[in-house]
């Protein structure tokens, strides 16, 4: 495990090195690019105000992402019953991902506001994609034989669903729903950029307008590593809910 | 009294025969070959005594009871064993019990005391990715038998292993069809496991398919160890040989 590591750390730590020097030497000048050290301390000192404003963004990306989910599940369920809906709306589906989220943002401040609406609507919006459509390619996936043995053992649609479809749609639920927890947090900040009275995004507009740049690059490690956690989260529930795939790869290692 | 019967049975896909007039009974406790070559229409006969298609003609009947072009009465086994992977081998086992709503503890207690009969001992907890493709086929079965207590319909379960593994299973499956009272309706292609192991087989040749033959292996069970070298069997042999 460490051991693999090691390449993608020395990376980041000769990135760094570099950095400093460069900044410590005044080959770019500080109110260009703040040294790491100066980053590190910007952060320590805004730690209460950072924190602050990451439970508010926290909470609609958390709010943004259930709901998201939740979306994206029932669409996906409804277009694989019905073939008709999934003729109907894929296309449609595809076109909303082609709008850039900076664009329809300020439409939903007009729309719902500078409270937290807007910017759920905005996650639920840009989350619910790769959900729908890793869950549809997943009950695609599903082996047509094993369908036809369960009902030959008479199973109904819902228990074709439970036994067969849904266990098969895992993997790809996952790895849609790593995409989405990272959307979550980047839809967060964006819509509160945007218009807000709280949160990262609303910080960093203010922290821009005063050129605190390193206060700036404190936030913007801040909103990864916080995306970087949500996707881990979602990996160790991934190997929790899926036992045996581990199994698999442990022997395959061997 | 027959188990299972097929009564002249046709279908016809897009216009093009497939199955004509083909009939079989199956005995109790019996293992009965249907021995043909592939894409003659083996499967599709399958797929209609299990219910999941309808027959242009004819019934099948089980215990005397008309069953046709309804799923859920007799299940079968395939080649591909098709264990759900996300599922330990017990779970698979107990699916068709939960499938007819037995709650989840009370199906692994009913399967529990089948994995000694069937040679799984210590397998409850694994899944099918750790087990191997003859032990695989046990599990599949298990499920199969866990389905209906007394028929179960093989098509060519053991085609995919190799000879000497099949050769193992074909020892095994004998011994616990014994033990379990088992009737059998077994789909192969290859002509040695259909002596060897069954009771009586059926031809199904020609297109359409159609029985062209019935043939009783006389030899008593437990077969003989060197059965499958002696003349008795290569007289099957070439009888079988002569109708295909």
């Amino acid at each position: 495990m460490l051991r693999r590591n090691i390449p993608s750390v020395t990376a980041v730590a000769a990135l760094l090195i570099i950095w400093q020097t460069v900044s410590a030497t005044g080959l770019i000048p500080s109110f260009m690019l703040p040294s790491p050290k100066e980053v590190i301390i910007a952060f320590v000192s805004e730690f209460p105000s950072l924190l602050e404003n990451s439970v508010i963004t926290l909470q609609e990306a958390f709010i943004g992402l259930f709901l998201g989910v939740s979306v994206g599940f029932c669409v996906a369920v409804l277009m694989d019953t019905f073939e008709v809906l999934y003729k109907a709306f894929y296309p449609l589906l595809v076109i909303t991902q082609t709008i850039p989220s900076v664009a329809i943002a300020p439409l939903l401040v007009l729309w719902f506001g500078y409270e937290m609406l807007p910017k759920i609507v905005l996650i639920v919006i840009s989350t619910f994609f790769p959900v729908t459509v890793g869950l549809l390619d997943g009950f695609r996936s599903a082996d047509k034989d094993t369908i036809g043995l369960l009902r030959s053992m008479g199973a109904n649609r819902t228990q074709i669903f439970r036994y067969i479809k849904f266990p098969s749609a895992l993997p790809q639920l996952f790895s849609g729903l790593k995409i989405a927890a990272a959307y979550s947090v980047v839809g967060a900040v964006i819509s509160e950029w945007l218009g807000g009275f709280g949160g990262l995004g609303v910080y960093m507009t203010r922290v821009k307008k005063a050129f605190a740049f390193d206060k700036m690059f404190a936030v913007i490690f801040l909103i990864s590593a916080i995306s970087l956690a949500l996707m881990a989260l979602v990996g160790f529930a991934e190997k929790k809910c899926m036992p045996y795939r581990n199994i698999s790869e442990k022997e395959k290692n061997k | 009294m027959n188990k299972l019967e097929v009564k002249n049975v046709g279908k016809s896909f897009d216009g093009k025969p497939v199955l004509r007039n083909v009939s079989v009974e199956l005995n109790r406790g019996e293992l009965v070959c249907l021995l043909g070559v592939s894409g003659g229409g083996k499967t599709t006969l399958f797929n209609i005594i299990s219910g999941l298609l309808t027959p242009d003609e004819g019934q099948v009947l089980l215990d005397g009871r008309d069953i046709t072009n309804q799923p859920g009465n007799v299940s079968y086994m395939l080649q591909k064993d098709l264990l759900l992977p996300y599922r330990t081998i017990e779970d698979n086992a107990a699916l068709p019990l939960l499938l007819k709503g037995v709650k989840k503890k009370q199906a692994r207690l009913q399967v529990s005391p089948m994995f000694s009969q069937f040679g799984l001992d210590g397998t409850q907890k694994k899944y099918p990715s750790q087990l191997s493709g003859g032990m695989r086929q046990r599990a599949a079965l298990l499920r199969t038998y866990m389905f209906s207590k007394d028929v179960a319909l093989l098509d060519e379960p053991f085609s995919a292993l190799d000879t000497i593994t099949k050769s193992s299973m074909h020892k095994w499956y004998l011994d616990v069809m014994e033990k379990i009272q088992l009737s059998t309706l077994f789909i192969t292609h290859d002509i040695d496991e259909a002596i060897l192991i069954s009771d009586r087989l059926y031809l199904l040749s020609g297109s359409p398919g159609e029985i062209t033959g019935e043939i009783v292996i006389k030899e008593p069970k437990p077969r003989r160890e060197d059965f499958n070298l002696t003349a008795e069997f290569m007289e099957y042999k070439r009888k079988i040989l002569s109708l295909l």
